[in-house]
């Protein structure tokens, strides 16, 4: 078009004025690592399974799941989360429910059939799982992922280490526990049941197995010296609730006192409670503060009528009497004896203060143990090649959660050990920290509560007292994800960029700057909610 | 056919018969009867479609009008005097944007002292401003002007401002033959902009220019001017054939033949001065009128060709620029040859001031005579400027001359 | 069974999009097909919100009339970023007239199109806030008294950013600029009124009157649609900061629009024939001096002793504005 002279200009001409040139410094997308991914003993990416749930595309979000947790339904009622602890959102409102988020993605995978991964191409060889709780049976699906054989044995009757013996059905219905279990057992494992294996090296041997997984736990009781007297009924927290779980559970009477302050002191006064005891009364020698055990088993367990005997020691256990000595936190936070006694009422004391590994297997052989425990590298292998120990057996936390993430990572150090790899643990990206965060754009959104089932039934039964979350409360949980230090989409840097200079890719591939019009003002950075674009010096 | 009309009515009637789109209007004497009668036929809807926009100043009158046209619409304002300074940045502007606006300037005196007679100080203020602009003698020529500027805005697309004498045109009953609509419509076809604001073919008008181009913009104005130089008297043949009168063009020669004495003027003053030649003729005087119908562009190398046998030029107008003297003077000289006629300044007319027939004789009387100097103020009154400067020279706080002025004319000559 | 729509989303309501948000709920901004009316290669500085304000304003305008637009601007920063010759960064019908005369202008480009027959064109005025409060107020006013189907959008910065940061009608008390030096007993601009151009607007009782900033979009564009609903004239008063006028970091620009409305400073609302119909409540409430603080403009306020006597003159500006408008967020 004849357009007049230099007044008159056609539209859009200045793209060919290339502003990038006047950048100093230029935004990259980065990825950080979340930190209830950090936190998480089991490796899960939190983060990522929750961006599918928030679309509602559970199965995607369960796959993502289980590549690294073949246990979710079990981990959303059982797991500690210390996700949430490290969650950003606590310093929003309060931490996103990851836990019953999980437990609504692992119900519904069972609700709806999901089956686990098929196993990978077999590798001609074989692996010797000891001990099937949560680090075996962990280890066990990794194994098979890697296309290992795996023969699994297991002392007891049953299948689910602590998880069957130790946790009781009121926070772990059986039918769950029997379901993800049996889901592993679908990819093809040989279980041996009701055999302890006495000598590992003989074991590995006999099962001609290539490698050796020991995850056999801490079922051993610890005891304590209680002066006490004959008619005294003393049971260890283990066994007794061993017992219950295998249907047995012995006479503790109506005053049933616990000592210890762990999570499976309150699990062995709540058990006492729908047993028939009129009261249960746990003693522990601190404070409320102080108690290992997880806040909100204390709160469950105070709602059912456990009452807890702070600051306390026992001194004798006679007959029916106990008597416990009052105690004092010193300068320093410690307890210190008073002096001062009391009087309970018991019919029987169940000690839950802690328990150990029973390790005589490992006699004669070369695998070193140290205090009680195995040490173990990197790679859950320990100083004898071929023999890897995870779960209770190695030194660290001991949660169920916690065994995942060993026999996970044991199964991986065992392929790379069958593989005549070295061991290598992917890098970690740098912590998504609160401070990279633009907590402006979140909609407030108080989490929401799990239901619970009414006091009074759970005074006498072993039904579940934590309920799942509805659908629609799930999905509202998992929006609540902040998706720190990963972009999830959400257009404010393509929205915000006063130059244009953002280009919106789509469908899941997110964006890219595009630096011939990029003025590097940082804006993109400042707005993005999740922390996921950085400045960095341009180089000239 | 010849009806007696008032002039502003007569260039209103005509300026409907344009078609304009959008009339801008903002009260000011003496334009306001002419936006007074288009609106009138706006809302009564002789005139449609029309959009007649009673602005809240000039400045917004000519802004209407610069978007106006920018979007495609024939536009058309009127104003005077303060109202065009008002108005002088989107005077400039809709130039350098090349809009073919057409305006009515009722030429009238600047403030202050405010006053609103007629003079061309407001005219000549915009003389930069890339507008095209054409003086009318009568009535008649006022009407028909309009037409041929909206041809000729539209051709170059320049704005052009139509001048006619305040009162002595806008107010003046005269005969005029309104031009049949039928004529205009085929003298004037719709208008085709050259660039326009449209959503299906965007482009950005009005684009900042630097050094780089500043220049070249500035010098394709100049030349778009120089085209207007002959595209003016082709349409005024055009005009005239279709309407038999000579209205517009570049200028009007009065009886230059052999006049050795050529008095050069503009506007209604032409009549004027007319009748003084016709009657120093009568004693045989070699006496001739060159009228300027176009004063911007300067028709240069036609007033050179008309001033050619000339040995005296008198330029009479009702403008100048003080502390230098006559504008319409400055460019004849600049248009005369260097060997050329004596040149002499009559500044005339000011803010309404008659200028007689024997006014004019004077002035041919002291030429012939050789006492004509080469600027001079007609009918000015030495024995007030005399004592006003007295005043000043006695006393700092003198007071404000033109109320001075007044005072010492109110006492009827007591002071003197 | 009962199925009932989860509405909320973790970020639906303040980011520019999301993946999770219905198209309808996402901005014109999220899209891969907004016009980008003003587009890249614009030689504003870094992080100019006026750049941001525009195309955000232009792009729903854009949508609201199916591209049926023309925009008309004042002379300013808007205009010379844009338009340097030989290049243009609009992509729409765009005209530059002058500084005080862009209502006007906006006024002959409706006039033309009614007289044309193009009711479907919609036009556009837009200035910075000297170009709508002071130098083209005039024209402003006229513009909405004759009721024009104009809708003018300020994009107010709070100065003359272009010709090297002076005084406005629309700067803040106390703000330093080029010829409000803080300096003297009462350093920066003085206390005052100024001109509240909205509530001007509100007094013609056009059909609508709205303000907003650059850290609403949702906000921004609602209302563009809105004021495109009606016909006449119409008025927008978009807070775009400015990093040069007001001593900022260029990243700041959206948050520091976020404090101004947080804070109260800049009131955020809308009001159809004269009647505010609606505010943005504010949602995590500051005080004004951590508005203030990031500000160079502000920074006499703050050095050595500080002055809080001013600082707490500014507060009672921003609490009569939350107490006028009724901003104070919910009750929890």
């Amino acid at each position: 078009m004849d357009r007049p002279f230099a007044i008159t200009l056609p539209v859009g001409s200045s793209r060919a004025n290339h502003t990038g040139s006047w950048r100093v410094e230029r935004p990259v997308y980065v990825d950080h690592l979340p930190p209830c991914n950090d936190a998480c003993p089991a490796g899960e990416n939190i983060q990522r399974w929750l961006y599918h749930a928030e679309s509602g595309d559970y199965e995607a979000a369960w796959r993502i799941l289980v590549e690294e947790n073949p246990l979710p339904a079990i981990m959303g009622r059982v797991c500690f989360h210390p996700c949430e602890s490290a969650c950003n959102r606590v310093r929003v409102d309060e931490a996103v429910g990851i836990n019953a988020v999980e437990r609504f993605l692992g119900d519904t995978a069972l609700a709806r059939g999901w089956r686990l991964p098929d196993p990978g191409p077999d590798s001609g060889r074989r692996v010797l799982v000891v001990g099937a709780g949560p680090a075996g049976l962990s280890a066990t699906y990794h194994l098979r992922r890697a296309g290992h054989a795996v023969t699994l044995v297991e002392g007891a009757a049953r299948l689910g280490g602590m998880m069957r013996y130790g946790i009781p059905a009121y926070r772990l219905p059986r039918a769950v526990l029997d379901a993800e279990v049996e889901r592993i057992l679908e990819m093809g494992v040989e279980v041996v049941l009701g055999r302890s294996v006495k000598d590992i090296a003989a074991a590995r041997d006999e099962f001609r197995a290539d490698a050796v997984f020991l995850a056999v736990g801490a079922q051993l009781g610890r005891r304590v010296s209680i002066p006490a007297g004959d008619s005294a009924k003393m049971i260890d927290a283990v066994t007794f609730l061993h017992q219950v779980a295998e249907d047995d559970p012995p006479l503790l009477g109506r005053h049933v006192v616990v000592y210890g302050g762990g999570d499976t002191a309150l699990d062995a006064a709540r058990t006492a409670r729908r047993l028939g005891a009129t009261d249960a009364t746990i003693v522990y020698r601190r404070n409320r503060a102080k108690m290992p055990a997880h806040a909100e088993e204390v709160e469950q367990a105070l709602g059912e009528g456990v009452t807890v005997r702070w600051l306390s020691t026992i001194e004798r256990f006679e007959g029916e009497r106990l008597l416990i000595e009052k105690m004092a936190l010193n300068a320093e936070g410690f307890p210190e004896p008073t002096g001062e006694l009391e009087e309970l009422d018991a019919d029987a004391l169940v000690l839950a203060l802690g328990q150990d590994t029973d390790l005589s297997l490992l006699e004669g052989s070369e695998v070193h143990v140290a205090d009680g425990v195995v040490p173990v590298a990197e790679s859950m292998m320990t100083d004898v090649p071929g023999v890897f120990a995870g779960g209770d057996v190695a030194p660290s936390d001991r949660t169920a959660t916690v065994a995942v993430g060993h026999g996970k990572r044991a199964a991986k150090g065992i392929d790379a050990f069958l593989g005549d790899r070295s061991f290598e643990r992917p890098e970690r990206h740098p912590l998504a920290a609160f401070e990279r965060l633009n907590t402006w754009y979140y909609a407030d959104a108080p989490r929401t509560q799990r239901p619970e089932l009414e006091r009074i039934r759970r005074q006498t039964n072993f039904e579940e007292v934590v309920g799942g979350l509805t659908e629609d409360n799930a999905l509202f949980e998992a929006r609540r994800c902040l998706s720190c230090g990963n972009c999830f989409e959400c257009d404010n840097c393509f929205g915000v960029c006063p130059d244009n200079a953002v280009i919106k890719l789509g469908g899941g591939d997110r964006y890219e700057i595009d630096y011939d019009y990029c003025k590097g003002c940082g804006i993109c950075v400042a707005e993005c909610p999740c922390g996921a674009i950085e400045m960095v010096p341009e180089r000239i | 056919m010849l009806q007696q009309l008032e002039g502003s009515r007569a260039v209103a009637e005509t300026v409907a018969r344009c078609r304009p789109e959008v009339v801008c209007a903002y009260p000011i004497s003496p334009q306001t009867h002419i936006i007074e009668a288009i609106g009138a036929m706006v809302k009564d809807g002789r005139l449609a479609p029309c959009e007649f926009i009673n602005v809240e100043s000039e400045y917004a009158a000519m802004s209407v009008s610069i978007g106006a046209s920018a979007a495609g619409a024939r536009a058309y304002t009127a104003t005077a005097s303060q109202g065009l300074l008002f108005m002088i940045e989107a005077v400039y502007n809709a130039a350098g944007l090349g809009l073919p606006v057409v305006m009515t300037l009722a030429n009238r005196a600047i403030g202050a002292p405010i006053n609103i007679w007629n003079d061309h100080s407001d005219a000549m203020a915009v003389r930069d401003a890339g507008w095209i602009q054409l003086f009318a003698e009568t009535n008649q020529e006022a009407a028909d002007l309009h037409v041929q500027a909206f041809r000729l805005a539209e051709t170059l697309s320049v704005p052009v401002m139509v001048c006619m004498d305040g009162f002595i045109l806008t107010h003046a009953v005269e005969a005029v033959d309104l031009i049949d609509q039928a004529v205009v419509d085929s003298f004037l076809p719709p208008y085709e902009p050259r660039q326009v604001l449209d959503p299906d073919d965007p482009v950005s008008i009005g684009a900042m220019v630097g050094p780089e181009a500043f220049e070249e913009v500035r010098y394709l104005a100049h030349l778009r001017q120089l085209d207007a130089l002959e595209l003016i008297p082709s349409v005024a043949e055009e005009f005239a054939a279709l309407t038999g009168r000579a209205s517009g063009g570049l200028l009007h020669p009065y009886r230059l033949d052999d006049a050795e004495t050529v008095i050069v003027a503009m506007g209604s003053v032409l009549g004027t001065i007319k009748d003084a030649v016709d009657a120093r003729r009568a004693t045989g005087e070699r006496v001739g009128v060159l009228g300027v119908t176009t004063f911007r562009p300067f028709p240069v190398a036609a007033v050179a060709d008309a001033l050619a046998g000339a040995r005296r030029v008198i330029v009479v107008e009702k403008a100048f620029s003080l502390g230098m003297g006559g504008v319409l003077a400055t460019d004849v000289a600049t248009a005369s040859p260097a060997s050329g006629p004596e040149l002499a300044t009559v500044v005339a007319g000011l803010g309404g001031r008659p200028i007689t027939r024997r006014d004019v004789e004077g002035v041919l009387g002291r030429s012939a005579q050789g006492t004509l100097p080469r600027l001079s103020f007609l009918n000015l009154d030495e024995d007030v400027v005399a004592r006003e400067r007295a005043r000043m020279a006695a006393s700092r706080r003198s007071g404000p001359f033109a109320e001075n002025v007044l005072r010492d004319l109110a006492a009827g000559g007591a002071n003197r | 069974m009962t199925e009932t729509r989860v509405h909320f989303y973790q970020v639906g309501s303040f980011a520019v999009g999301n993946r999770l948000l219905s198209d309808a709920d996402r901005t014109v901004q999220a899209s891969r097909e907004r016009t980008n009316s003003l587009d890249a290669g614009h030689r504003a500085c870094q992080g100019c919100g006026e750049a941001l304000g525009a195309r955000y304003a232009l792009d729903a305008a854009m949508r609201a009339t199916g591209g049926r637009l023309v925009a008309v601007n004042a002379t300013g920063c808007l205009e010379v970023f844009s338009t340097p010759f030989p290049e243009t960064s609009w992509r729409i019908a765009w005209l530059h007239s002058l500084f005080g005369n862009a209502p006007a202008v906006a006024t002959g480009v409706a006039a033309a199109m009614r007289a044309k027959g193009r009711d479907d064109v919609r036009v556009v005025g837009q200035a910075g806030d000297g170009g709508t409060v002071d130098i083209g107020f005039g024209a402003l006013s006229g513009m909405f008294e004759r009721h024009d189907d104009v809708l003018f959008i300020c994009y107010d910065n709070e100065g003359y950013m272009n010709t090297g940061v002076q005084r406005s009608a629309a700067t803040p008390p106390t703000a330093r600029t080029a010829t409000s030096e803080a300096v003297g007993a009462d350093p920066g601009n003085v206390f005052g009124q100024g001109k509240d151009l909205p509530r001007i607007a509100m007094a013609h009782d056009i059909p609508y009157v709205a303000t907003a900033t650059v850290a609403d979009l949702h906000d921004l564009e609602r209302k563009v649609e809105r004021a495109m609903t009606f016909r006449g004239a119409r008025y927008l008063h978009v807070l775009v900061p400015c990093p040069l006028g007001w001593g900022a970091a260029s990243a700041d620009t959206v948050r520091l629009a976020r404090l101004a409305a947080e804070s109260g400073f800049f009131p955020v609302f809308e009001a159809e024939h004269g009647v505010v119909t609606g505010v943005r409540r504010i949602r995590r409430r500051v005080g004004v001096e951590e508005y203030l603080r990031p500000q160079r403009r502000f920074a006499h306020l703050f050095a050595g002793e500080g002055r809080p006597d001013l600082v707490a003159r500014l507060q009672l500006i921003a609490d009569a504005n939350v107490e006028r408008y009724g901003l104070a967020p919910e009750e929890e």
